[in-house]
C-alpha cells in the first residue's frame, strides 16, 4: 500500500503517508526504512522534513533481466518443440 | 510474471518418454538446447560443455544436475555469470549464485505436458542481474531470431 502510494513518483513525508492508513507513524517509519535499505526507496531531506520517494530502478532492472530470461526459454523451447514434432 | 522466478508450459505431441530422453539424454538436449556437453547427466554431478548458440560458441556451460526422476522430473542448477562477452576473461562462475531450473512432464490425451520453472533471481545480487541485462539487451534477441529462422528451413 506504501508502495503503491509512492508510485505516484512525487516525495511524500512521513505524515503524508500515514494519513489515511491503520497503521501507526511508527509502523510506517520502520516500513519505509526496510523498503530503503533494499533500495527500492530513497530518502531526502527537505528543511526539517524527511521524505521519500520511490526509486523505480531496482524494480525495472529485475524485471529486464527475467524478462530476457524469460524469451530465452521461449526460444529455447520452441527449439524443443520443433526437435520433437519434426 | 513473479519477480523471482519462470515458470512456463508447452504441450508437445510426443509420448512422455520421448521428451524425457530429450531433456535427459545429454546429446539431444544438445541438438536443442544448443550445447555440446562432455558427458551424461547425473545427479548431484557437475556437467560441463561449450554453447553452440551462434554468437556464445565462446560460452562455457556448467550446471549440477539435481534430480532425475523418470519420466517426471529433471532438474539442475546453473550459475548467473557477471557478463558473457567475448572481449571478457571467461565468465567468471566463481561465487555461483545459482539459479534452479526445473522439467516436470505429465502424460496428456495428446502427448505431453511440459512445466519448465526457472527459481531463484531474488537470490542473484543485483549487479549481476544489471550486468547481465546490459550486455544482453538486443542481443540475444537477434540471435535468437536468426536460430529460429535457421531451425524453420531445416525442421
Amino acid at each position: 500500500m506504501l508502495v503503491r502510494k509512492l508510485c505516484s513518483g512525487q516525495p511524500y513525508s512521513i505524515a503524508q503517508l500515514t494519513e489515511g492508513s491503520k497503521l501507526t507513524r511508527q509502523a510506517i517509519t520502520k516500513h519505509l526504512h526496510v523498503l530503503e535499505s533494499v533500495g527500492i526507496v530513497l530518502g531526502t531531506r527537505r528543511g526539517r522534513e524527511n521524505l521519500f520517494e520511490l526509486d523505480p530502478r531496482p524494480i525495472q532492472e529485475i524485471r529486464g533481466y527475467l524478462d530476457l530470461v524469460s524469451e530465452q526459454w521461449d526460444r529455447a523451447l520452441a527449439r524443443l518443440k520443433a526437435f520433437l514434432e519434426q | 510474471m513473479a519477480n523471482d522466478r519462470i515458470a512456463k508450459r508447452m504441450e508437445l505431441k510426443a509420448p512422455v518418454s520421448r521428451v524425457w530422453r530429450a531433456l535427459t539424454d545429454y546429446r539431444e538436449f544438445g541438438e536443442w538446447f544448443l550445447v555440446r556437453l562432455d558427458g551424461p547427466f547425473v545427479p548431484g554431478q557437475v556437467s560441463r560443455g561449450q554453447i553452440t548458440y551462434p554468437g556464445y560458441e565462446h560460452v562455457k556451460w556448467e550446471a549440477v544436475v539435481e534430480k532425475m526422476e523418470p519420466p517426471r522430473l529433471f532438474s539442475f542448477r546453473w550459475p548467473h555469470p557477471k557478463s558473457f562477452e567475448k572481449s571478457d576473461a571467461p565468465p567468471d562462475y566463481s561465487s555461483k549464485p545459482t539459479t534452479l531450473v526445473e522439467f516436470r512432464l505429465e502424460k496428456t490425451a495428446t502427448g505431453t505436458l511440459l512445466w519448465l520453472s526457472e527459481s531463484g533471481f531474488d537470490k542473484l545480487p543485483s549487479d549481476r542481474r544489471l550486468e547481465a541485462f546490459r550486455r544482453n539487451d538486443g542481443g540475444w534477441t537477434q540471435q535468437m531470431k536468426n536460430i529460429e529462422n535457421h531451425v524453420a528451413k531445416k525442421p
